[in-house]
């Protein structure tokens, strides 16, 4: 009985049978990325932005930490959302409060919400070929006072928004964003503009819900309100599982 | 093909009559771009524990389709005999159907028996069908019973390997669970401390491992007497806050007003029925 072990190893690409049992040369290969999680909203209003983010740090199926926000507040009037690869993340906004200082010493002035987006473009394009792997959300007000919102993508593309989802969970807040807030998929619905209290209520709700589904989202949400006023931040616990 | 019929054994050895096939399959399918389905995993945290009187065992209620969780709810502790229940990590429906099978064949066999079925003969045929198929049923089972010989415990692995412990743990959040029973686990405790204690293990898998979540469901078997409890302890709510007040508004209101969903166009088709023959059959509910 010359019985042969067999799997579907031994099968080749076409389906015949391989000739030998070598399993080949293999390769390994050093990642210098790693993929921490979390999830970032900002919605922008008449007169106030709102930059929301869960605050869970996670590596495969483990927990870094349960209190590491990813809002980072830039000026007065601007807050950026930062979410991806941690380290990246670090060295981005190191580089960017390096650059508000040389602005505001060459130009004795306080860079705006939109100058911020404009660079913070060209700062990613600038390592189009070994990308910074964050997806960035700026959330403020601009020069006439009203809310902006501001998304990219790893590579520095960028566009003004009224509200966008972007890190783990994107997939699942955005759908419903663009139903509340853009009225989308609606009939005969009043479009009320935002206010303030409504869209914190919103952001809350919507990221309970990603707290359900995503299990990179969860521990605690920070929500950064700006307004002419200033910064205002809340702690909101989620589930912790 | 290794089907599981009851009339005849299998003829020696697994079955690679679809190796070929599956390979072929793979390379037609990323050609046009498409990837071969993958299973959905539990990612789960399971355990087991042997008291005085019995076993105690524990498993999470969360199921993950790759990093989003499909069943906040689901139940990871099955039935295998009256006196037999088995907790399952790794692929849903090979944990589902492997123990369903096994449930079955052992209640055929208990009746050709005449005798209460034993936990060591359920652990004798999980393990000789899962080794049949090398590993490729993605099972990992922590199997628990009291039998005539008193309570036991087994874990057993998806290749076919299996152990006789006091204490066992399985799944993605095992680590976290065994480094509980390390701690705090001896031998010949009370009921409510070993609960305590699984329910305990199972938390530290919930909190600190993203596989495993939502509720703690616990069995706890001892000799005649099974408590099947579904939740034992609901770990986490869907938005309550810890240590807020009652009666405060904690979320928005999402209700649609009807009209909402627009009606494109209505198509009406009456069918013109003719009523031919009325028959009245009654039923007997007695």
């Amino acid at each position: 009985l010359g019985l042969k072990m067999l799997s579907a190893q031994n099968f080749g690409e076409s389906g015949k049978m391989k000739e030998y049992h070598y399993a080949g040369p293999t390769e390994h290969r050093f990642s210098p990325y790693a993929f921490n999680g979390g999830t970032v909203l900002a919605v922008a209003g008449e007169d106030f932005a709102i930059v929301a983010s869960d605050t869970r740090l996670s590596e495969g199926y483990s927990i870094h930490s349960r209190d590491s926000p990813k809002c980072y507040k830039l000026t007065d009037t601007t807050v950026l959302g930062c979410s991806g690869f941690h380290g990246d993340c670090l060295t981005l906004t190191k580089i960017i409060d390096a650059r508000l200082k040389m602005y505001k010493h060459s130009n004795n002035k306080t860079m705006t919400s939109g100058a911020i987006a404009a660079m913070l473009s060209t700062i990613l394009y600038s390592r189009r070929f070994f990308p910074y792997y964050v997806y960035n959300i700026i959330g403020g007000l601009d020069e006439q006072g009203k809310g902006a919102v501001y998304s990219f993508d790893p590579v520095g593309s960028y566009q003004r928004d009224t509200y966008k989802a972007g890190g783990s969970a994107s997939a699942m807040l955005q759908p419903l964003l663009d139903n509340q807030i853009g009225f989308k998929n609606m009939e005969g619905v009043e479009h009320v503009p935002l206010t303030k209290d409504k869209a914190v209520q919103l952001v809350k709700d919507v990221f309970v819900s990603a707290a359900e589904r995503d299990v990179y989202t969860g521990d605690a949400l920070r929500i950064c309100i700006v307004t002419k006023e200033g910064i205002e931040e809340q702690n909101i616990p989620l589930r912790k599982d | 093909m290794a089907t599981l019929a009851v009339r005849r054994a299998p003829l020696g050895g697994f079955s690679f009559e679809n190796c070929k096939r599956n390979s072929i399959l793979e390379s037609e399918a990323s050609k046009v771009g498409f990837s071969v389905p993958t299973a959905r995993k539990t990612g789960t945290t399971i355990c087991g524990v042997v008291f005085k009187d019995g076993i105690v065992l524990g498993a999470d209620t969360r199921a993950t389709e790759g990093m989003v969780v499909a069943d906040k709810n689901c139940s990871k502790i099955h039935y295998i005999s009256p006196n037999i229940y088995c907790c399952g990590a790794g692929t849903a429906a090979d944990t589902e159907m492997t123990t369903q099978i096994i449930s079955s064949n052992l209640e055929l066999h208990a009746l050709s028996t005449g005798r209460q079925p034993r936990v060591a003969t359920a652990n004798r045929m999980l393990k000789q069908m899962l080794f049949r198929y090398q590993g490729y049923i993605g099972a990992a089972l922590v199997l628990g019973g009291v039998d005539c010989n008193g309570p036991h415990l087994y874990s057993i692995y998806p290749h076919g390997s299996t152990d006789k412990l006091p204490y066992v743990t399985m799944g993605s959040g095992s680590l976290a669970a065994m480094a509980v029973f390390e701690d705090r686990y001896k031998t010949g405790m009370e009921e409510e401390e070993a609960k305590q204690l699984v329910r305990d293990a199972i938390a530290a898998g919930i909190f600190n491992d993203l596989g495993s979540g939502s509720n703690i469901d616990l069995c706890v078997i001892t000799k005649g007497n099974v408590d099947y409890i579904r939740p034992h302890d609901e770990a986490n709510k869907k938005g309550v806050r810890h240590g807020e007040l009652e009666g405060v508004q904690l979320t928005g209101d999402y209700r649609y007003k009807r009209g909402t969903t627009a009606v494109l166009s209505k198509v009406v088709n009456p069918l013109d029925l003719e009523l031919l023959e009325e028959t009245v059959q009654t039923m007997d509910t007695s």
